[in-house]
């Protein structure tokens, strides 16, 4: 720089040219560099901090027994603790309810003598088969891809799901025969 | 005794305990010479007592008034009203004084200017000393109700806010969480901090008065203690078990069965009242809504600016008298909607949910 720009006062006679301006300089970036390798140590710690040392979540499929175990018209629960999932046998087939409430995200419970889902929270009502029906819920609860294994369990695959505000429960996967 | 409870538990059903409240809020404004005297409080505020010393012996009615949660509200039921009293009185006295040209009572009582220092901050100081001393007392005779450790798989019934909010989880009952959770609350935090930009009218400044702002003195109080403070009550000592509504004398049964179907407007309008069925385009099925909603938005504020707030129009000019009208129908739409939920179980006037749109 200072080649190309000539000082702008004169050097006074055993100062070396310029020597003020280039230290000021080097004490500036060196400054600069510091501060934004700490906030970059802050920002990269803050970030890490959302993703937490241990993630207790169930992998997303998961074999649920076997179709046989299920009863006609009753809600089972075995998998509402660790999967999320109710799992429904109704006439003829079945299939995998979430227990997530669609309006904001509480867990309903099933009242059996009521035969509906009610969700604690706001009062929405679910039908047996995941259709909303009372309170505020604006859609039915998502239903999850089952399939059966080649060793007869039933196989409930949570990254796929089922909405039946979108038609996709005429989707096969959404539902098993049996 | 039976009967007394039963008539209380039906009298508190939601839709009747706001129109009783608001009638009662609107017909003591009227004849405030009347209600806001110091003989009514002296029937008022120890019938109250005596009213709540008495359900005590209920035991429903006892679980849910000492459950430690809702202390700080049985504490709101008695400090509201008296500060609302309080102030009416005050209004009403100082309004007699300037109909008969004695000086106003704050005048009487100093005559020349108090300073913020030290006046205004040693009686704030003594404030924030005495309630950190009643907070602590507090904090060690009734310890925060702990729970059990959180698990998503189970949610409490009934599942609440913190008391403060549970006006706003009242709200998500009558409206889609976007509205009533996001769109309301800003509204409410951002229309409070405009009221100083919009209403600039200098009278009532250190003075209590009700004749010379009654129009904005009663919004207020609508938006305060019925859109508010009612839902927190209601919220707090009303709502049990899934969310359903329970008298103060009732028991909180896990099974209560109430009904609670709801119909979308695109219901009423193309199946109930043209008799075929929804159109399966989105747009046209909720066509009416939209007409409904800007309609709503649109025309009131026209009406008006020709009828009945043609003076604030004049004084406010177009900008303010938007924003204020704007914010005016907002509030208002709470209680339509409630209104419309409870006599027809209007559930969405739009009613979108494959974009999560419902209003
Ligand atoms: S979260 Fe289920 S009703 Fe609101």
């Amino acid at each position: 720089m200072s080649k190309v720009n000539p000082p702008l006062r004169a050097a006074k006679p055993g100062e070396p040219a310029d020597a003020g301006r280039r230290s000021f300089f080097s004490w500036m970036s060196l400054a600069w560099v510091s501060f934004t390798a700490s906030m970059l140590a802050a920002g990269t710690a803050t970030a890490r901090f959302m993703f937490p040392n241990v993630l207790f979540e169930p992998p997303l499929t998961f074999r649920a027994g076997r179709p046989e175990e299920l009863q006609v018209g009753i809600v089972d629960e075995r998998f509402k603790d660790s999967n999320q999932v109710w799992l429904v046998r109704e006439g003829g087939g079945i299939y995998a309810l979430s227990t997530t409430c669609t309006h904001l995200g509480c867990t309903p419970n099933w009242l059996s003598a009521e035969q509906k889902f009610k969700c604690p929270c706001h009062g929405s009502g679910f039908y047996i088969t995941g259709i909303n029906f009372e309170g505020p819920a604006p859609r039915p609860l998502e239903r999850f891809a089952i399939s059966l294994a080649d060793d007869g369990q039933l196989v409930i695959d949570k990254g796929r799901k089922f909405q039946q505000e979108k038609g996709q429960w005429e989707l096969p996967g959404a539902y098993l025969e049996f | 005794m039976e009967t007394i409870k039963d008539i209380i538990n039906t009298l508190t059903a939601p839709e009747i305990l706001i129109t009783l409240a608001t009638i009662l809020l609107f017909v003591s404004a009227k004849y405030r010479h009347v209600f806001y005297t110091n003989t009514v409080a002296l029937v008022l505020f120890p019938a109250m007592f005596v009213f709540m010393a008495i359900s005590m012996f209920d035991e429903d009615f006892y679980l849910i008034v000492t459950k430690p949660d809702n202390v700080p509200i049985v504490g709101m039921l008695f400090l509201i009203p008296f500060f609302t009293w309080f102030s009416m009185r005050e209004a009403v006295r100082n309004d007699r004084r300037t109909d008969s040209g004695t000086p106003l009572i704050e005048k009487e009582e100093t005559a020349d200017k108090v300073l913020t220092w030290p006046d205004l901050v040693y009686t704030e100081l003594i404030a924030i000393v005495l309630l950190t001393v009643l907070l602590v007392g507090w904090s060690i005779l009734i310890p925060a109700p702990l729970e059990e450790s959180a698990n998503p798989a189970a949610t409490p019934n009934p599942s609440k806010a913190p008391w403060y909010f549970l006006g706003l989880q009242e709200m998500l009952v009558y409206f889609d969480p976007w509205l009533a959770g996001v769109v309301f609350p800003g509204l409410i935090i951002v229309g409070l901090m405009a009221i100083p930009y919009i209403d600039t009218n200098p009278k009532g400044n250190g003075y209590y008065t009700f004749k010379e702002r009654s129009w904005e003195i009663m919004t207020f109080l609508f938006g305060f203690l019925i859109l508010w403070v009612l839902l927190v009550i209601l919220g707090t000592f009303l709502r049990g078990p899934n969310w359903n509504f329970f008298g103060p004398y009732e028991y909180w049964d896990t099974h209560k069965l109430e009904a609670l179907v709801n119909v979308d407007l695109s219901d009423y309008f193309w199946v109930r009242l043209l008799g075929m069925g929804r159109p399966d385009n989105i747009l046209i099925r909720e066509s009416v809504g939209f007409l409904v909603v800007l309609g709503y938005f649109l025309i009131p504020p026209m009406v008006l600016a020709r009828t009945i707030f043609k003076r604030f129009y004049e004084n406010l000019g177009p900008a303010r008298y938007h924003i204020m009208v704007f914010l005016l129908l907002c509030m208002a739409s709470l209680p339509i909607k409630m209104v419309l939920r409870w006599l027809f179980n209007l559930k969405y006037i739009i009613g979108i949910p494959e974009f999560f749109f419902n209003i």
